[in-house]
C-alpha cells in the first residue's frame, strides 16, 4: 500500500516538474536569445540595425533593412497568392464538393502538410528556378537567375495552402446546417449564402488561419534559403535575389564563429524572428479558440 | 379527403429515400391556399422531410433521392431545369430553433430584400419596419435595430425569423415545429401570429403536439411512418377519423 | 437574377481552378521527387556511405544519411514521447486547474509554431556554453525539443476525450490518480497517442533547420554520441546545388527516401487517428 502511495507521489511530482520546465521553455529561449543579442546592441544602435541596408558583418556593418524588406516581400507575396486560393479551395471542398471528392481530397491535404521543407526547397530549385529564369522573368523583360523573391514566395505559398485550407474547412463544416438553410430558404443562391453568411460566421477562423499561415511563412527557413538567392540587399524587382531573416540565419552557418559580433547579430535576428512569429501565433491561437467556442456542440 | 377551396401545393406519388431508408412513401396530399395545414404524426415519421421537400432544402443533404411530383400552383417544382432559389423565395421557413443570421436585427430582415430587389435605403427601412410590425416585434426592437440579432431572447428571435421570412413576400410559410424551443408565452405569441398570417400566406405547420394542431389547424394531414394515413379539414379529422392509426394517435395510444 | 447566377458561376470556376492549383502543387512535388529521385536509387546508393567530402564528393551512397536520420529521430521521438506523456496526462482535470492547463496548452501551441531554426540556434548556444561540438547528442536534443510540443499537444487531444465515467470507474475500484492515468487513460487513448508520436516522428525526421548546426555533417556513420552525423534533410540541403550531377543525385535519392518514409508515417498516423475515433465512447 505504501509503495503505491510512494509511486503515486513520485510520479505526480515528476509530471509536475516536466510540465513546469517545458512551460517555461518558451521564456528560457527568449531570454537566451535576448542575452546573446545584447553585445550587438552595445556596438550598433537599434536605428542603424533596422534601417541601414548595409549588411557586411565582416566589416562591422549590421544593417538589416534589406533583409527586412526581403522578408516582408517574400512573406507578403506568398500570402497574397495563398489566401485567395486557399479560401476558394476550402469553400469548394466543404460546400460544393460531393462527399466522395471530399474523401479523396482530405489525404491530399495531409500529405501536402507533411512534406518536409527541404523537399519543397529541392522541388522549387529543380523546377521553379529554371522556369522563372527561362520563361517567367523574360516575359517581363527581366533577367534573372531564377533564385529570387518570386520563386521563394511561390513555394512558400504552396507550403501555406494546407494550413489555411484545413483550418477553414474545419470551421465551415462546424457551421450548423440550419443557418445555411435559413439563408437558402429566403431564396439566396449557394454562393450568396457563402458570401454573406458563412464568411461572416467564420470570420475569427479565417483571421486565425491567415495569422497562423503568416507565422509559418515568416519563419520558414530552409525552403526559402534554397531559392531566394541570399543577397541581403533591397531587391529591385520580384525577380531579383533577396534575403529573409530566417534564411539569413541558416546561411551564416560556419561563418559566425570567426567574426565576434556576427554571432550576436544573428542572435538578434533570431530574436526578431522569434518575437514576430510568436506574436502572430498567439493572436492566431486566440482567434482560433474564439471561433471554436462559438460552435462547440 | 381533399382540401376545400383552391389548392396551393399538391404532391403526386412523392417518394423520398435518404441513405437507403425509404422515408416518404407514395405521398399524395393537397394543401389549401391561405389556410393553416398541420402535418401531424409521431416523431421520426417524415414530417420534417415532407416539409423540407417543398422548398427543396432536402437536396442539401447527401444521398437523397426524390421521385414523384410536387406541384406548386400547378408547376412541378422538382423539375431539374428550374432556378431553385426562386422556388425557395416563394416559401418562407421557420425552424424548430430560431437561427438568426450573424448580423444585426435590421440586416436579418433586410437580407432577403438586398438579394432580390434593388431598393433605396428608405424603401428598405420601410419594408423592414412593416415586416417587424407584422411579426409583432417592432415595438421591442425599434430602438435597437442595429444590435446583433443574437442578443434577443429565443422567443424574440423566432419572431424575427418570421419577419425575415415574410420580407421577401413569399406565398407559403413552412413551419417546422416553430414553438418547440419556446416557453409557453412565446409559443402562444407565435401561434397567434400564424393565425393572423394565414390571411395573407398559406401556412404549413409541422407539429407533434396534438393540442397545438387542434388549436390552430384548418386542414390536417396525418403522417405515419412515411405514409399519409388520413388528410382533410381539421374538424372532420379530429372529430371523425376514418383510419385506425389516426384514431389511435388521436386517442394518445401512439405518440 | 442573371447577375446572381453569373456571379455564382464565375466563382465556381475560380474555385475549381483553385482546387486544381492545390492538387497540381502536390502532383508537382511528388512528381519532381519521383522523376529525379527514383532513378538515383541503386543498391550502391542505399548501402554505401558517402565519400569525398560533401558538396564535391561524388563517391559512395547515402547510407550515412539514412542511418544518421534514424539515429537522430528515433531517440528524439522516444524522449519527446516520455516527456510528452507526462505533460499531457498531467493536463487532465484531476491534476491541474483547467485555467492553468489552458495556459500551458497555449504555450505548447506557441512552441509548436516556433521555427525549427530557433531550436537549432538555442541548442547551439547551449553547446557552445558546454563546449560540445556538432554531434549526434546535440542533434537529438534539438529534435527532442522540436518534437515535444507536437507530440504533447496531439496526445493531449486524445487524452482529453477519455470520458470521465471511465476514470471514475477506475477510481471507484481504489486506483490512485497516477495509476489511473498511466494504466487506464493511456490505454484508452492509445491509438491517438500513437498517432501523435507518429506525427512528431514525421516532423522530426524531415526537419533540417534544427539539426543543421547541432548535428553537423559527416561522411561516415556516427560511432558515438559525440560524432557529428549526416541526415537525409541535411544531405539534401548541402548537396542540392552542387555543380556535379553525381553529387546532386545523392540529394535526389535522399529526397526520395525521405518522402517515402514521411508518406508511410503519415499513412500510419492517419490510420491510427481513424482507429482512435472508433474507440471513443459516446
Amino acid at each position: 500500500m505504501e509503495k503505491r502511495l510512494l509511486r503515486d507521489f513520485i510520479g505526480t511530482k515528476l509530471m509536475l516538474g516536466i510540465t513546469i520546465v517545458i512551460s517555461v521553455l518558451f521564456f528560457i529561449i527568449f531570454f537566451i536569445l535576448l542575452a546573446r543579442s545584447i553585445p550587438l546592441l552595445g556596438e550598433a544602435s537599434l536605428q542603424e540595425i533596422l534601417f541601414s541596408s548595409l549588411w557586411n558583418p565582416e566589416k562591422g556593418s549590421f544593417g538589416l533593412a534589406g533583409i527586412l524588406v526581403g522578408t516582408i516581400l517574400v512573406t507578403g507575396i506568398s500570402l497574397l497568392i495563398a489566401i485567395p486560393i486557399s479560401l476558394l479551395c476550402a469553400i469548394y471542398i466543404s460546400e460544393y464538393a460531393h462527399e466522395r471528392i471530399r474523401h479523396i481530397l482530405r489525404p491530399f491535404l495531409d500529405v501536402l502538410a507533411g512534406v518536409p521543407s527541404v523537399v519543397y526547397g529541392l522541388c522549387a530549385f529543380i523546377v521553379l528556378v529554371p522556369f522563372t529564369r527561362d520563361y517567367l522573368a523574360p516575359m517581363f523583360g527581366v533577367e534573372s537567375t531564377g533564385l529570387c523573391v518570386f520563386t521563394a514566395a511561390f513555394i512558400l505559398a504552396i507550403m501555406v495552402f494546407p494550413i489555411i485550407i484545413s483550418l477553414c474547412i474545419e470551421c465551415f463544416s462546424a457551421i450548423p446546417i440550419e443557418l445555411k438553410e435559413a439563408s437558402l430558404s429566403i431564396g439566396a443562391t449557394k454562393w450568396e449564402t457563402v458570401k454573406k453568411v458563412i464568411f461572416k460566421a467564420s470570420r475569427p477562423s479565417i483571421i486565425s488561419a491567415i495569422l497562423l499561415g503568416f507565422g509559418r511563412a515568416f519563419g520558414e527557413t530552409i525552403a526559402v534559403n534554397m531559392v531566394v538567392g541570399g543577397v541581403p540587399k533591397i531587391p529591385g524587382n520580384l525577380f531579383n535575389p533577396a534575403q529573409t531573416l530566417a534564411s539569413l540565419i541558416a546561411s551564416a552557418y560556419g561563418e559566425m564563429m570567426s567574426v565576434p559580433l556576427y554571432e550576436s547579430a544573428l542572435m538578434f535576428v533570431a530574436l526578431l524572428l522569434f518575437i514576430v512569429v510568436v506574436i502572430f501565433n498567439i493572436l492566431g491561437v486566440l482567434f482560433l479558440r474564439r471561433s471554436r467556442r462559438r460552435y462547440r456542440s | 379527403m381533399n382540401a376545400t377551396g383552391p389548392i396551393q401545393i399538391e404532391t403526386k406519388k412523392l417518394n423520398v429515400r435518404y441513405n437507403g431508408n425509404h422515408i416518404l412513401k407514395d405521398v399524395n396530399i393537397t394543401i389549401p391556399k391561405q389556410k393553416i395545414t398541420a402535418i401531424i404524426g409521431p416523431s421520426g415519421c417524415g414530417k420534417t422531410t415532407l416539409l423540407k421537400s417543398f422548398n427543396r432544402l432536402l437536396e442539401l443533404r447527401e444521398n437523397v433521392r426524390i421521385t414523384g411530383e410536387i406541384l406548386v400552383d400547378g408547376v412541378n417544382i422538382l423539375n431539374p431545369g428550374l432556378f431553385v432559389p426562386d422556388i425557395r423565395k416563394k416559401m418562407g421557413l421557420l425552424s424548430q430553433r430560431p437561427y438568426p443570421l450573424p448580423m444585426s436585427i435590421y440586416e436579418n430582415v433586410a437580407y432577403g430584400l438586398r438579394i432580390h430587389n434593388s431598393l433605396t435605403k428608405a424603401e428598405i427601412d420601410a419594408r423592414v419596419e412593416h415586416n417587424l410590425k407584422e411579426a409583432g416585434i417592432w415595438r421591442e426592437v425599434k430602438d435597437r435595430l442595429h444590435d446583433p440579432a443574437t442578443e434577443l431572447s429565443v422567443g424574440q428571435q423566432q419572431r424575427l425569423c418570421v419577419a425575415r421570412a415574410t420580407a421577401v413576400q413569399p406565398e407559403i410559410l413552412l413551419c417546422d415545429e416553430p414553438t418547440s424551443a419556446l416557453d409557453p408565452i412565446a409559443a402562444k405569441q407565435i401561434e397567434k401570429l400564424l393565425v393572423q398570417l394565414k390571411k395573407d400566406y398559406t401556412v404549413v405547420l409541422v407539429t407533434h403536439t396534438l393540442r397545438q394542431a387542434k388549436r390552430v389547424a384548418d386542414h390536417v394531414i396525418f403522417l405515419y411512418f412515411g405514409k399519409v394515413m388520413e388528410q382533410g379539414p381539421a374538424e372532420e379529422v379530429f372529430t371523425n377519423p376514418q383510419d385506425p392509426e389516426t384514431q389511435a394517435y388521436l386517442k394518445g395510444d401512439i405518440s | 437574377m442573371n447577375k446572381r447566377v453569373l456571379e455564382q458561376n464565375i466563382f465556381k470556376a475560380l474555385m475549381i481552378i483553385s482546387v486544381g492549383i492545390v492538387i497540381g502543387s502536390l502532383v508537382f512535388i511528388v512528381g519532381t521527387i519521383i522523376v529525379n529521385g527514383a532513378f538515383s536509387i541503386t543498391l550502391e546508393m542505399l548501402t554505401q556511405t558517402s565519400s569525398g567530402g560533401y558538396y564535391l564528393g561524388r563517391g559512395g551512397g547515402i547510407l550515412n544519411a539514412i542511418l544518421g536520420s534514424l539515429l537522430l529521430a528515433l531517440p528524439a521521438t522516444a524522449l519527446a514521447y516520455l516527456i510528452g506523456i507526462g505533460i499531457s496526462l498531467f493536463l487532465q482535470r484531476e491534476f491541474l486547474h483547467p485555467k492553468i492547463a489552458s495556459l500551458i496548452r497555449m504555450s505548447l501551441d506557441i512552441l509548436w509554431g516556433i521555427p525549427s531554426i530557433i531550436y537549432g540556434i538555442f541548442c547551439l548556444m547551449i553547446m557552445v556554453a558546454l563546449g560540445i561540438g556538432a554531434s549526434l547528442i546535440a542533434g537529438i536534443v534539438a529534435l527532442t525539443l522540436l518534437e515535444i510540443p507536437i507530440i504533447t499537444r496531439s496526445m493531449d487531444e486524445s487524452i482529453k476525450m477519455v470520458p470521465i465515467g471511465l476514470k471514475e470507474g477506475s477510481y471507484s475500484l481504489g486506483s490512485t490518480k497516477f495509476e489511473t492515468a498511466i494504466k487506464v487513460v493511456r490505454r484508452q487513448a492509445r491509438p491517438g497517442i500513437i498517432a501523435g508520436v507518429l506525427l512528431g516522428l514525421g516532423r522530426g525526421i524531415g526537419d533540417a533547420a534544427s539539426i543543421l548546426f547541432t548535428a553537423g555533417f559527416s561522411d561516415s556513420i556516427p560511432a558515438s554520441l559525440s560524432d557529428s552525423t549526416a541526415a537525409l534533410p541535411t544531405m539534401i540541403y548541402h548537396l542540392y546545388s552542387s555543380p556535379i550531377p553525381a553529387v546532386r543525385e545523392k540529394a535526389y535519392a535522399a529526397a526520395f527516401i525521405l518522402m517515402v518514409i514521411v508518406t508511410i508515417i503519415s499513412i500510419l498516423s492517419r490510420r491510427m487517428t481513424r482507429k482512435s475515433m472508433r474507440y471513443i465512447i459516446k
